[in-house]
């Protein structure tokens, strides 16, 4: 594993996993109530590595080792956090969180409302998604919307090593149930991590890239194919700005819209399925607000396709947006007539 | 529909159960299974080191006797619910390795027209449901199963294999209550391989025999040996006798161990090199071929002959998936819905 920085010796460059990681362990180190719960976090270190060491650090009784019980699991975790501690619950696959939905959106999204605000949930569930290892259709969801309909939750998608360990930061500082989707693809890219404690706030979009002629709003693993069109796409002087939502449940509405009432034009990409998904939720919102007397062309929506992740390599991708698509995307709305 | 041999003596016989029920020619054909499982799961390993085959598998190297034996009263119309661990499973009810080997290298011609991969292989045909990325979750289906052949009155018994660590899912204890209040005709088998991926049953089971639940849901439960082929055929084939008869469902827990890791990225970090080597000296497969020559069933030179068929087989099968058709992209929402694409 790699070594924590104590002191503040700047930023280092860490792994969307390890920085993950540290930011765990300095939550356990600073508050003995933080536990981490889950399947195979232990000794095993996750299925994806993230927990790693932890368990040699603070032991199995901080690093549990849950049954393959998933229901049961996230609902210890939300009595727990009912009670007293702070459990991070890691999914192995957020696509398992389908068999604890009940405790996730019946009993920890709504106990503060139905309990007038005397009942308080700090649990954080942990959740590997989205598609591009091969996993197929049960290992492979994008579900981040589900979850982001139910009043009560919070849901965070961070799309860097920093963001995803200032924004773990902020849940655990956060009163109320979050949901922090972790896209698999992102575990092992790397990038500048601050040392030490902060936080990077939970409904904070970020503008990731400047533009003045288009706006793509992308989270996630798009982020980075929106980031990657959007270069190709200066060549030919297109312009785009780049906005990171980071938060879908609170949206960062006014970065999202100051950003459009700018460029005119949007085009929002996620790997969830295109139908009923985030896209038409920022699409409607652009549509419903002042912004939509700027458009100068119609929103376009990328969404992953209206079937499960196929097992098959080029289906798989074929079934979600790339960089292609985004690019091709954007030059179809730069080429309408204004 | 176990073939009895004709000559049995049952007084003086104390040879074991399965060379004293089944014909040599099904103890033959037994054997060539289990050979033909082991080929394939090394088939498979190989191909994903060659990049042929992608995402990620698990291999059940060590639990032939397990797949086979439990599967060995099962007819046709019979079906079985398998698991994420499932290839086994897949070739005892009667797969074709072929059309296996070319679901995992992502071909139209494979069981899941390339669209499901190692963890969702199937063969409705020979009655197998699937496996299952979901641990799990193919024991209600089992039940839905046996009550389909309880309502249309068919004969039909459903087969639900799951691990040991599945049987901590809220899922398994509403099945197994369901399949005994209805009195369905289901046998629920449980591959205990000691591990769901790191964690020891003895870490997650408050039980110390998977086979004390069916206790909670008065119906028999009986743990043995997994590896020998002749104990999980006796136990299981009991069980399907009992669920052919009318009689409900039964629990049977096979205690084996998976040679290999969980998956292809597990580290073994949670148990010895010895522990390992301890369980492959208790090879389920060289126990069978050894008793079946013992007991005159099979000579050394037919055993190796059986063997080198399986070989045969699985290249046979690779070179099949290799030369397969990859799916159209353009067809990626087909079969979402029946009908149009
Ligand atoms: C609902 C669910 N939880 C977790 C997983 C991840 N997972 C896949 S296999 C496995 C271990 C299963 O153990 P067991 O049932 O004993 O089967 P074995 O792998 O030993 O054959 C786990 C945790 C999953 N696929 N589905
Ligand atoms: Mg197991």
């Amino acid at each position: 594993m790699n070594a924590v920085a104590e002191v503040d010796a700047g930023s280092r460059v860490l792994s969307y996993a390890e920085a993950i990681r540290e930011a765990m362990a300095l939550a356990m180190e600073a508050d003995p109530t933080v536990i981490l719960m889950g399947e195979d976090i232990g000794v095993y270190g996750g299925a994806f590595q993230v927990t790693g060491d932890l368990i040699d650090r603070f032991g199995p009784d901080r690093v549990m080792d849950t049954p393959i019980s998933e229901l049961g699991g996230a609902g210890v975790a939300v009595g727990a956090a009912l009670t007293g501690l702070k459990p991070i619950f890691e999914f192995q696959f957020s696509d398992f969180a389908t068999l604890a939905m009940e405790q996730i959106v019946n009993q920890a999204a709504k106990l503060r409302y139905m309990l007038g605000g005397e009942a308080s949930v700090p649990v954080v569930f942990r959740m590997p998604a989205g598609s591009g290892t091969g996993a197929a259709a049960q290992h492979s969801q994008s579900l981040e919307a589900w979850f982001a309909h139910v009043p009560g939750l919070k849901v965070i998608q961070p799309s860097t090593p920093a963001d995803a360990k200032g924004m773990l930061l902020a849940a655990l500082a956060d009163p109320d149930p979050v949901l922090m989707f972790e896209h698999k693809l992102l575990y092992k890219m790397r990038g500048e991590v601050p040392p030490g404690h902060y936080t990077v706030p939970i409904g904070k979009a970020e503008v990731v890239r400047t533009g003045r002629d288009i706006t793509i709003v992308a989270g996630a693993i798009m982020r980075h194919r929106a980031v990657e069109a959007a270069e190709r796409l200066a060549a030919d002087g297109i312009e785009v700005e780049v906005i990171d939502p980071r938060s879908l449940r609170p949206l960062d509405r006014d970065t999202i819209l100051g950003s459009v009432r700018k460029t005119g034009r949007l085009v929002v990409v996620h790997e969830g399925v295109k139908s009923f998904g985030v896209g038409a939720e920022i699409s409607a919102m652009v549509a419903e607000s002042d912004a939509f007397d700027f458009l100068d062309a119609p929103i376009v929506r990328l969404g992953g396709a209206e079937a499960p992740i196929p097992y098959n390599p080029d289906l798989e991708r074929a079934a979600v947006p790339q960089t292609d698509g985004i690019e091709a995307a954007v030059r179809a709305v730069m080429a309408r007539a204004v | 529909m176990s073939q009895m041999s004709p000559d049995i003596t049952p007084a003086a016989d104390n040879r074991p159960h399965a060379i004293r029920a089944y014909a040599p020619e099904v103890l033959r054909d037994a054997l060539r299974k289990m050979h033909l499982i082991r080929r394939f799961e090394e088939g498979a390993e190989d191909s994903y080191m060659r990049g042929l085959i992608h995402g990620t598998m698990h291999l059940s190297i060590g639990q032939e006797a397990s797949a086979v034996a439990s599967c060995l009263d099962l007819g046709p119309s019979d079906k079985i619910t398998s698991t994420h661990r499932g290839h086994g499973h897949c070739i005892a009810k009667g797969a074709d390795v072929g059309r296996m080997f070319a679901e995992f290298f992502g071909k139209e011609t494979g069981y899941c027209r390339g669209r499901g991969g190692s963890m969702h292989i199937a063969d409705i045909a020979t009655g197998n449901l699937g496996a299952n990325g979901i641990v799990g979750g193919g024991l209600p289906i089992a039940v839905g199963a046996a009550l389909t052949a309880k309502r249309l009155g068919r004969p039909d018994v459903t087969v639900c294999f799951f691990g040991d660590g599945a049987n901590n899912e809220g899922a398994f204890h509403e099945a197994l209550n369901m399949a005994a209040i209805w009195r369905l005709p289901v046998v629920f088998v449980c591959e205990n391989n000691q591990y769901g991926m790191s964690t020891s049953v003895a870490r997650s089971t408050a039980v110390p025999r998977i086979s004390d639940r069916a206790a909670a849901y008065s119906m028999p439960g009986v743990t043995v040996d997994g590896n020998d082929f002749s104990a999980v055929a006796e136990a299981v084939g009991t069980a399907v006798a009992r669920a052919r008869a009318g009689e409900g469902p039964s629990l049977v827990e096979n205690l084996t161990y998976r040679w290999r890791g969980h998956s292809k990225s597990d580290r073994n970090r949670y148990r010895t090199k010895d522990e390992i080597e301890g369980w492959m000296a208790r090879d389920p497969i060289a126990r069978f071929e050894r008793e079946l020559i013992a007991h005159g069933i099979l000579t050394e030179a037919e055993a190796e002959g059986i063997a080198a068929q399986a070989v045969a087989e699985v290249e046979a099968g690779i070179a099949f998936a290799k030369d397969s058709p990859a799916p159209d992209v353009t067809d990626v929402t087909r079969y979402v819905y029946a009908g149009a694409a």
